[in-house]
């Protein structure tokens, strides 16, 4: 029988993709030809969603985008024998946009059905934690630490060593929490992960558990992301009845729980502390550090908090070893980073890639510049607490000091693209109006800082055309304002505003009725 | 605006409460299931929820009203969700929530006066690569410009 996929991803899905693979069953019956319809996750080539695939002798072929108006016609030129249709791509694999990736985390997103555990394991699955469970919790940790792995939540902290630090904390009870609380905006290679090949986060936390000695893990899952909770629910459900979860996985005599808990729509709850007081039933303020949670985590216990792909990377290093994965990256960021691309490109999509490419290679290699067509003006990488960058610096390669040398964060990994339309003091306001709904509350320059930038933006708009003097004035307050930010704020919320405001102010001066010269001097 | 709670709906929320109170940590998941059942956390369950998890009432008033996903009044038929955050921003997220304020003649907060749709900001729905994105009740939609808004519209209030 004839393989068809039409992916369940959740963009796929907003795209129509039910609606497609619907007409395809329809059609098919109503031919009288024989089809099995797989739901897979997505390749992650966004702009050709709904992207359907048929399995061929040669491999895989890609038809894309297919709405089911197109559908009867498709038949009509026998797709599902490669027959010449407007809409087909040939070969996935060899799509020059995923040829060119190297998709060690997202090795089967797109590939398998993502509830199937025989489909995981057919693909390499589980291939980790079997090495795992032959290793001692010091050798699991030592592998991490040596393939270089950081956090790809944002603070790049390097995974090994909060590992180590779990592992030689003695306590009964100890916890794996993963981090998909995936607040930022402009990604999504989280949900992909948890809804395309959800399997990969359980397996990563499950060696994070045998390695640290941690029974029980949570994953704190953005509300969200609806279509994740299902997929995630399923999986566990599956890897429970089939012993790679419960209280003797895969016969090692160890055991390890998992649990999904639905967050409920604060931003800073994706801030380690916050969220685990919100797993603890509280409202999320951010706790003070030390005790570290690695210490004192979850209900008093030391814990792990790791984001999902920090999480989901870890099954192909157990996998394949340390050496292969630190093969990758370039200086200190080793391995790849997915990419997630959003905002005004012609391509977006998820591009995972080794550390080093240029933000210019992503934005038109791979995004294939704007979507309006018009020049991309601005670009923000790492989520509302990222830098603005202009043109000028498109040519920084993703790492994580070479974008601190220009006061930039790759964060999470998210690239959104504005084109030359967008107003870059608006975008600053905005900042400072995220910080405020946000804000926990628990420090001044914070709570009351981000509400006075929104009121002092509004000045600058009015001001801009009429009153100089004032202006300068009100640009001065923002600064200071971003100062006190910096310096004297508890965690990242309030302490990194600063850098999408003053970013935008001091390469777009013009856009806060300045001159270039003002500023730069 | 307090609101008495029938008997049915006070035997729900119990039964939500029984159904979560052991877990660790019980607060939210309890919270979830009652907002799922009831489409929102009546204030008038807050003695119910604080002595069943040997909380405050203060305590379940500070967590409901710190978490934005959680409301505090029923809501319409459907919940439109339109994304503010930056990526839709970049494309046209603006326009097109000035475009739904205007048709369905409400702000942020608000239900239509038919009941039929309750309005929301959400800020991102991880569809980035196809901005804008909105979120009907549990329905994603990408690429949505005011034509496809009506028809979501549309679409939920015949289904009403
Ligand atoms: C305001 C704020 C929001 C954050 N949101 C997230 C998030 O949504 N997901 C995430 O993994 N980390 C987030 N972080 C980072 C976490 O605090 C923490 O560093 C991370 O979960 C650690 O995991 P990692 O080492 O695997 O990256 C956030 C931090 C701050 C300050
Ligand atoms: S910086 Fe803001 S969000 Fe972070 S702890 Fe302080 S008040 Fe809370
Ligand atoms: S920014 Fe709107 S969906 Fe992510």
């Amino acid at each position: 029988m004839i393989k068809v996929y039409v992916p369940r991803d959740s963009t796929a899905l907003s795209l129509g993709a039910d609606k497609t693979a619907a007409a395809i069953v329809a059609e098919a019956q109503k031919r009288n030809i024989q089809i099995e319809l797989i739901r897979n996750g997505s390749r992650g080539l966004f702009w050709l969603e709904p992207f359907v695939e048929v399995a061929t002798e040669k491999g895989r072929v890609a038809f894309a985008p297919v709405q089911p108006k197109d559908v009867p016609g498709l038949f009509d030129a026998d797709f599902l024998h490669s027959g010449a249709h407007p809409l087909y791509l040939g070969l996935t694999e060899e799509l020059s946009w995923l040829k060119k990736q190297q998709r060690l985390t997202f090795a089967r997103v797109g590939i398998t059905d993502p509830v199937s555990l025989q489909d995981y394991i057919a693909h390499d699955g589980y291939k980790g934690l079997a090495n795992a469970l032959n290793m001692s919790g010091a050798d699991i940790v030592k592998v991490v630490t040596d393939s270089g792995l950081r956090g790809r939540g944002g603070a790049a902290f390097p995974t090994g060593i909060k590992w180590n630090t779990v592992l030689n904390a003695p306590a009964e009870q100890k916890y794996i929490v993963c981090n998909a609380d995936e607040g930022d905006s402009g990604t999504y290679s989280d949900r992909m992960v948890m809804e395309d090949d959800p399997y990969v986060l359980i397996e990563g936390m499950t060696i994070a558990g045998v390695a640290v000695g941690a029974t029980q893990g949570y994953i704190y899952l953005r509300s969200e992301y609806p279509h994740a909770l299902k997929v995630l629910n399923e999986a566990i459900e599956k890897a429970t009845q089939a012993g790679y979860l419960g209280d003797n996985i895969c016969g090692s005599g160890k055991a390890f729980h998992l649990e999904v808990r639905r967050a409920a729509g604060a931003y800073v709850c994706g801030e380690e502390t916050s969220l685990l007081e919100s797993l603890e039933g509280k409202r999320g303020l951010v706790r003070f550090k030390p005790p570290l949670p690695a210490i004192e985590g979850l209900f008093g216990k030391p814990t792990v908090v790791n984001n999902v792909i920090s999480l989901a990377t870890i099954p192909i290093i157990l996998d394949k070893g340390a050496q292969f994965y630190a093969d990758y990256g370039m200086g200190r960021s080793r391995g790849t980073l997915p990419i997630q691309l959003a905002g005004n490109l012609k391509q977006g999509g998820l591009v995972e890639l080794a550390f080093g490419a240029t933000l210019r290679e992503l934005l038109y290699d791979f995004g294939g510049g704007s979507a309006t067509g018009k020049p991309i003006r601005a670009v923000q990488v790492g989520g509302p607490l990222g830098a603005y960058l202009p043109e000028s610096q498109f040519d920084t390669p993703l790492d994580y000091e070479e974008f601190s040398k220009i006061w930039a964060v790759l964060g999470h990994g998210g690239i959104v693209a504005f084109d030359e339309t967008v107003d870059m003091a608006k975008m600053a306001r905005y900042a400072f109006e995220f910080c405020a709904i946000e804000s926990c509350g628990k420090c001044t320059p914070c709570r009351i800082g981000s509400t006075r930038g929104v009121e002092v933006m509004d000045k600058i708009a009015a001001s801009k055309q009429e009153n100089p003097s004032s202006h300068a004035k009100h640009i001065q307050l923002v600064r200071d304002l971003s100062d006190t930010m910096l310096n004297g704020s508890l965690c990242a919320l309030g302490g990194m505003t600063p850098y999408p405001v003053l970013s935008a102010l001091n390469h777009f001066p013009e856009d806060f009725g300045l001159n270039k010269k003002e500023v730069a001097a | 605006m307090t609101t008495v709670l029938t008997s049915q709906e006070n035997a729900r929320i119990d039964a939500c409460i029984e159904a979560h109170r052991k877990m660790p940590g019980a607060l939210l998941p309890v919270l979830h299931a009652i907002q799922n059942d009831l489409g929102y956390v009546p204030e008038e369950a807050y003695p119910q929820i604080a002595h069943a998890l040997a909380l405050s009432v203060a305590e379940v008033h500070g967590v409901v009203t710190f978490y934005h996903h959680f409301r505090r009044h029923p809501v319409g038929k459907h919940v439109l969700q339109i994304c503010r955050a930056e990526s839709c921003q970049a494309m046209g997220a603006e326009k097109l929530e000035a475009h739904v304020k205007s048709a369905l003649g409400i702000d942020y907060h608000q239900t239509t006066a038919d009941g039929a749709i309750t309005l929301e900001p959400v800020y991102c729905l991880g569809n980035c690569a196809c901005s804008p994105a909105v979120l009907m009740d549990e329905e994603l939609y990408g690429r949505v410009d005011s034509q496809k808004i009506e028809a979501i519209i549309h679409e939920a209030r015949v289904s009403a």
